[in-house]
């Protein structure tokens, strides 16, 4: 840790008029700031106005406020220095943590307990209802669909990808992996657009325009209406999840694959061992730790998976998810209470990564 | 998040491919084209429909315009975007996603910047500086990493309500930034705390003071983690429906790009070519971002997490 103050060369004796100065600076731009933040929250201006308002007062704004307080505790006696500065620099990150995610838990297990509109305390009628319901209980199943299959293939591909292609030449590599990756910039309501076109179904007889329809009747097949077929909807919509996903894990784990000491295939191969037999007895344990912090991404994300029911099927259908009926709960029913202890079922089923990841976090950070 | 072991870049040859018989050769190159051909079928087929008439596109599938059903035009987009600039037309036919891209912008930009600078300063503080609680605030901050940000929606967007920033941009903008900054302090703190202390040392030496080795060191030398953390960011904010959804609503002059993407898939279901030219408007500007920064994603992807 690095200690400045110890050993500065500076004067103690900081000049009064320029303390001053900078505390009626800092006072004008705070007013500054304020009426901005109004100006802003009217929001009537023309939107390009705004745009540019915002970014000055975004980060020139910020800029300014750190640069004064900064130089106002930099003028201010050693003692004092060293313990207000490090706030001067954390407090505003943390208060906003604390004010967006961290304080709202609470508050959300607080309105757990409430009724739809939050004035009368019903104890744990919201959860009988978050665990017993029969939209919650759909819910439930297609979520493990989700994280078993979503989860599984995502990294099980991600990871047979990325094996593969170490294989082959380096521009055919690049353009597999570059191919796989790209989904992962686009939106799951693009993404949705994109394989309604696939699923898309048209009475038979008519011509379909659904890709997959039109291989299926072709084959012979009579046409499907894929999206109201209750049981292999939600397996369709995990698919698109899938497409999204398995390039995250491909560059993660072909990145890891890359680290692989050669010596120990090679090592394997002179034992006699096959590509399948190195595959499984070398890659996958030498890149263990990998696999299994891209798979706890992964099922977090699709744990928490919404906007792919919600542009599909709006989560009819059977194809119910946590929060999807969290959503609906809160805005179509506007029942609070409800809301929020599906809400708070979505934490308690991430509450063992927090754990292991800050349990990890204290063994990894000896340095801190 | 704990993702990855920081991959340490051992540069290892990728092993020969004349080591592979033909055979397998013949297998891996023939699975990876399948796989090359599920993940670019469907784009294409959303590309193709966007460009086709809308008669071709509502009675024949897309791939006939290779066998000769080949009546293409670029009027889809003309429709899509419109041709004048901000108010919405009355022409039921003309979409205007002009507004929703100016929205999207106003609403991806700051939501993006402001998070980076915040982030940027409490790092360094959590890397370089003595404050008690330090230790405990980051584990906080780790844990609240993975925190499904459904748990804040009811009690913020209550908030909102009483503070007037419901359907502003305003709130979606700190909205966004509280949401951002675990992952932020998180990269960013990874990223700094790896800085060479002899740097500092003769900073220090040189009398200097945390703002100025902030502004003066920090700063110049975390770029490359800036733009990992903007790109992450950027794609998240951009391509993300739920927090407008929730925090903006639906009134027209602050929808974006999803929201009437979503919209869109609602009234023009069955328009296909005016439903994919929108939706690709809506992907061209984060698959360029991408595209062009994709070092900056992957390195920020392998060295922290991906967030939700």
């Amino acid at each position: 840790m690095v200690q400045p103050s110890s050993s500065q060369p500076r004067q103690s004796t900081s000049n009064p008029t320029t303390l001053a100065g900078l505390i009626a600076a800092l006072v004008v731009t705070l007013f500054v700031y304020f009426q901005v933040f109004l100006f802003l929250r009217e929001g009537t201006a023309n939107p390009w106005i705004i745009f540019i308002v915002s970014l000055l007062w975004g980060i020139g704004g910020i800029w300014l406020l750190f640069t004064l307080v900064t130089s106002i505790v930099d003028l201010l006696p050693s003692k004092y220095r060293q313990g207000i500065m490090p706030w001067v620099f954390a407090a505003p990150a943390i208060l906003l943590v604390f004010y967006y995610l961290l304080i709202p838990t609470f508050r959300t297990f607080w309105l757990s307990l409430l009724d739809a509109k939050s004035d009368k305390f019903v104890g744990l009628d919201n959860y009988i209802f978050a665990f017993t319901s029969p939209a919650m209980l759909e819910s439930f199943k297609n979520n493990l669909i989700w994280i078993i299959f979503g989860g599984g293939l995502s990294v099980a591909l991600g990871l047979l990808i990325a094996a593969l292609s170490d294989r082959t030449r380096p521009s055919f590599e690049v353009s597999v992996k570059t191919l796989v990756f790209l989904p992962m910039a686009i939106s799951m309501v693009g993404a949705a657009v994109i394989w309604k076109l696939v699923y898309q179904y048209s009475p038979a007889g008519a011509s379909q325009i659904g890709l997959l329809n039109s291989i299926g009747t072709t084959l012979g097949a009579s046409p499907i209406p894929f999206m109201i077929t209750r049981s292999i909807n939600t397996y369709l919509l995990v698919i698109i999840l899938i497409w999204m996903q398995t390039g995250f894990a491909l560059v993660v784990f072909a990145a890891a694959i890359k680290g692989l000491p050669s010596e120990l295939l090679e090592a394997a191969r002179i034992d006699g061992a096959t590509e399948l037999q190195s595959f499984f007895k070398i890659t996958i344990p030498y890149i263990q730790v990998t696999i299994i912090s891209v798979s706890t991404t992964i099922v977090i994300s699709t744990l928490k998976v919404f906007d792919i029911v919600f542009g599909m099927t709006g989560g009819n259908y059977g194809t119910q998810v946590i929060a999807n009926e969290q959503y609906t709960q809160m805005f179509r029913s506007f029942d609070y209470g409800r809301g929020a202890a599906v809400a708070m079922v979505l934490l308690i089923a991430v509450l063992p990564v927090v754990y292991f990841n800050v349990r990890d976090f204290g063994k990894e950070a000896k340095g801190f | 998040m704990s993702v990855a072991k920081r991959p340490t870049p051992v540069k290892r040859k990728s092993l020969n491919v004349s080591e592979l018989s033909p055979t397998s050769k013949f297998f891996v190159y023939g699975i990876l084209v399948l796989i090359a051909l599920f993940w670019t079928v469907p784009t294409l087929g959303l590309l193709i429909t966007s460009i086709r008439i809308p008669d071709d596109a509502s009675n024949s599938g897309w791939w006939t315009v290779f066998t000769g059903n080949a009546h293409l035009t670029l009027q889809n987009y003309v429709d899509v975007l419109g041709t004048g600039g901000g108010e919405a037309s009355n022409t039921a036919a003309t979409i205007n996603l002009n507004q929703a891209i100016v929205n999207t912008i106003i609403m991806a930009v700051p939501s993006t910047v402001i998070p980076i600078f915040l982030a940027a300063i409490a790092a360094y503080a959590f890397a370089w500086m003595v404050f008690p609680g330090r230790k405990i605030l980051f584990m906080i901050l780790v844990a609240l990493l993975v925190v499904p940000l459904q748990m804040s929606l009811i009690p913020i967007l209550r908030d909102y309500r009483v503070l007037g920033l419901n359907g502003t941009f305003l709130g979606v903008w700190l909205a966004n930034t509280g949401f951002g900054l675990p992952l932020a302090t998180y990269l960013l703190y990874n990223y700094i705390v790896t800085l060479p202390r002899e740097v500092f040392e003769s900073a220090v030496i040189d009398g200097a003071s945390h703002p100025v080795m902030f502004t003066k060191l920090v700063v110049p030398l975390s770029v490359p983690a800036f733009a990992s953390f903007a790109i992450f960011q950027f794609l998240w904010v951009w391509n993300g429906v739920l927090i407008p959804l929730v925090f903006l609503g639906d009134k027209q002059n602050v929808t974006v790009l999803p929201q009437r993407i979503l919209q869109m898939i609602g009234t023009y279901g069955a328009n296909w070519t005016i439903l994919t030219a929108g939706a690709f408007v809506s992907m061209a500007i984060p698959l360029a971002i991408f595209i062009g920064f994709q070092r900056y994603f992957v390195r920020g992807m392998l060295a922290g997490s991906v967030k939700g």
